[in-house]
């Protein structure tokens, strides 16, 4: 009997060893050794020095503007996201057609498989001086800017990750019980009084994933704000990348790494919280 | 009957592409009846019911609910509610909620006063008092039918649509919600339409019977008439239990007629339509008005084969030879003893007037297949 207890432990062990094995080298470690850097001092030639100092805690107000343009456009971003992929999800889940339905899921998914960054290089020449600006002069609308603004970012941010907003949306909406609709609208309830009271209220939790999964990945982001921003509109990941490869300045980068997952967290407590509250005993599958 | 019905068909037909899943019904169901709309999956009563609720339209015809045509008129404006096969209740909301929900649709607004007094009112009525505060998946499956009776009957309705309300409930608890829905209606005194397919829940809990096959009504009246004269050999055999015996038209005298079965037995049966003489029949013989008796009398002999005693009642598996088995019926008296035994021969007679003779051609057959097709696309 406990022979055979240890035994499947053992081999549950075993398991589950090569994915532990992973987390601690590429996940626990090295938030450990940022978390030791962050309170270091810069070494003169750059990188890192031992110490123990919260000055660069005491710095991040230095870099403001990226974390204003972080949480104020991740969050814009989000909803954006949500505000189109919504409408979408709710006729792919409702209304469509069954036949079409997989049809329009594939062509939502297919951009996935080209890299994000050729994609957002393609806005880079629709939005640039040769592309949607240059067709507008000819209708006498002349230096028009869309490249390098905050408009850029956040179009390039909707565009690269409506998906991820549309398919948590989608698989809450197609669960939902048609029945309820009926018995909603038996009891009196007009189709936009059905919508808020049942509807969305059940569809929440694909609702909150998509966001916390959007606005977290948002909050990283760094490949759209250069690419479409232009160095204009700096991201907390610009700063990082800055920070680590060019000033070579790790104890501050580490500061503001540490910083921005202590936020990814809070975020993320929040919805799951906001969530929770709203639909009952159901949770947001994230955390 | 000359007050308004609740609830009237004119000439309604329902098609889903190619195929009809209601024909031509006309059906007028008076004030404060209890009406079951019984039929095998796929005769049309569930699209029946579904018309009345608003949540299918017409292909033909006009649906009245108290005079008025309902033509165009969504679900969220018919003055019917509808309790749901497995109930439809709102997983997001507590039991209180679920039932004001309704209520809290209405306008003119009502108080939160009035309706937190009428919903405590409605959770009393279904005997659910403090469970107002519970959530849906924490109530037993009985509850939540309760529940759900609350939630429809408290916005008072004109007519209360119950589509297979009892079909998820164990046996004991179905019985005991029958003889609460028929208390319920009668306290009420509002018209409750039932569908369902279990003929034994539309007998005992009914005021009439209208029973369903292929889209049309086969036969509509009170539960005694559809069981001791059912309208076609359709009802007879899906309306409690019968043996169908076949034979042929022998000898014709008013509403009788002698039928000659396949072991040459001649049985007097009473006919329900036309029938003419050497005519192929099915003759219904409902198991309770066969008796038995030790061998020597009767019209017909045959072998017991299996016995299934049930406390105030035997059934008797009969072999008849050259007829096939049937199966009798008989009240057990306490104390009288002496049951039939299996291997015994036994002699099996007819209580007068009892047989019922049909044509014998059944001529349903396809109407009911393409009728499944439609309640699986509905």
């Amino acid at each position: 009997m406990r022979r055979s207890f240890f035994r499947k432990n053992l081999v549950t062990a075993l398991l589950l060893a090569p994915a532990a094995l992973w987390l601690v080298v590429f996940l626990v470690l090295p938030f450990v050794a940022i978390a030791i850097f962050s309170v270091g001092e810069r070494a003169p030639e750059g990188g890192y020095q031992a110490a123990l100092t919260f000055a660069q805690y005491a710095n991040l107000p230095a870099r403001a503007t990226a974390f204003w343009n972080t949480m104020v456009l991740a969050p814009i971003g989000a909803l954006a996201c949500l505000l189109v992929a919504y409408p979408v999800a709710y006729y792919l889940a409702l209304r469509a057609p069954d036949r079409w339905r997989l049809i329009l899921l594939a062509m939502i998914v297919i951009p996935f498989w080209t890299s994000l960054l050729m994609r957002t290089y393609a806005w880079m020449y629709i939005l640039g001086g040769r592309g949607i600006p240059a067709l507008l002069t000819y209708v006498g609308i002349e230096d028009l800017r869309l490249i390098n603004t905050p408009g850029a970012v956040l179009l390039g941010i909707v565009y690269g990750y409506l998906p991820l907003m549309i398919l948590p949306i989608y698989v809450s909406l197609e669960r939902l019980d048609r029945r309820l609709l009926e018995a909603s609208a038996d009891l009196g309830a007009t189709p936009l009084s059905t919508f808020l009271g049942v509807t969305l209220r059940l569809s929440l939790p694909g609702v909150m994933t998509g966001f916390s999964l959007v606005m977290i990945l948002l909050l990283g982001e760094y490949l759209i704000p250069t690419l479409l921003g232009g160095g204009k509109v700096f991201f907390i990941g610009n700063a990082l990348v800055d920070l680590f490869l060019q000033s070579r300045n790790w104890p501050f980068g580490s500061a503001i790494a540490i910083t921005l997952v202590l936020v990814s967290v809070v975020v993320l407590i929040i919805a799951n919280r906001i969530s929770t509250r709203l639909s009952g005993a159901r949770r947001v599958d994230l955390i | 009957m000359t007050a308004v019905p609740d609830i009237e068909f004119r000439a309604v037909t329902k098609r889903y592409g190619a195929v009809t899943a209601v024909r031509g019904v006309d059906l007028a169901i008076p004030p404060s009846a209890f009406v079951a709309l019984l039929g095998p999956s796929g005769c049309g009563k569930t699209t029946c019911l579904r018309m009345i609720g608003g949540f299918e339209q017409p292909s033909e015809g006009q649906v009245l609910i108290r005079g008025r045509d309902m033509a165009g008129t969504p679900p969220y404006r018919r003055p019917v509610n509808m309790v749901f096969q497995q109930y439809a209740l709102f997983p997001h909301l507590d039991v209180e909620e679920n039932i004001s929900y309704g209520l809290r649709q209405a306008r003119p607004r009502l108080s939160s006063h009035e309706i937190a007094l009428r919903a405590g009112e409605a959770l009393s009525m279904v005997q659910l008092a403090g469970y107002g505060r519970r959530k849906i998946h924490e109530l037993s499956g009985g509850q939540q039918q309760r529940v759900a009776l609350a939630r429809a009957l408290v916005n008072k309705p004109a007519v209360l649509l119950l589509d297979e309300p009892l079909a998820a409930l164990d046996k004991k608890l179905r019985t005991d919600m029958q003889i609460e829905l028929q208390n319920l209606q009668r306290e009420i005194g509002i018209t409750f339409v039932l569908v369902t397919h279990d003929q034994e829940e539309a007998l005992s809990m009914s005021d009439f019977v209208c029973v369903m096959n292929g889209g049309r009504i086969v036969q509509l009246g009170q539960p005694s008439e559809i069981y001791d004269e059912p309208a076609d050999l359709f009802v007879a055999d899906f309306v409690g239990k019968t043996n169908l015996v076949s034979g042929k038209v022998a000898r014709l005298s008013g509403d009788l007629v002698d039928v000659a079965l396949a072991d040459g037995t001649v049985i007097s049966a009473r006919k329900r339509v036309p029938l003419s003489r050497g005519e192929a029949v099915s003759v219904s013989l409902r198991p309770e008005s066969l008796s038995l008796s030790a061998p020597g009398s009767g019209s017909l002999k045959g072998i017991v084969r299996n016995r299934i005693f049930l406390g105030s009642t035997a059934e008797y598996a009969i072999e008849v030879r050259g007829i096939g088995s049937l199966l009798a019926k008989a009240d057990h008296v306490i104390g009288q003893g002496n049951l039939f035994k299996p291997g015994e021969p036994v002699a099996i007679g007819f209580a007068a007037g009892a047989p019922l003779a049909f044509p014998h051609a059944n001529n349903n057959g396809t109407n009911q297949r393409e009728d499944q097709n439609a309640e699986i696309l509905s």
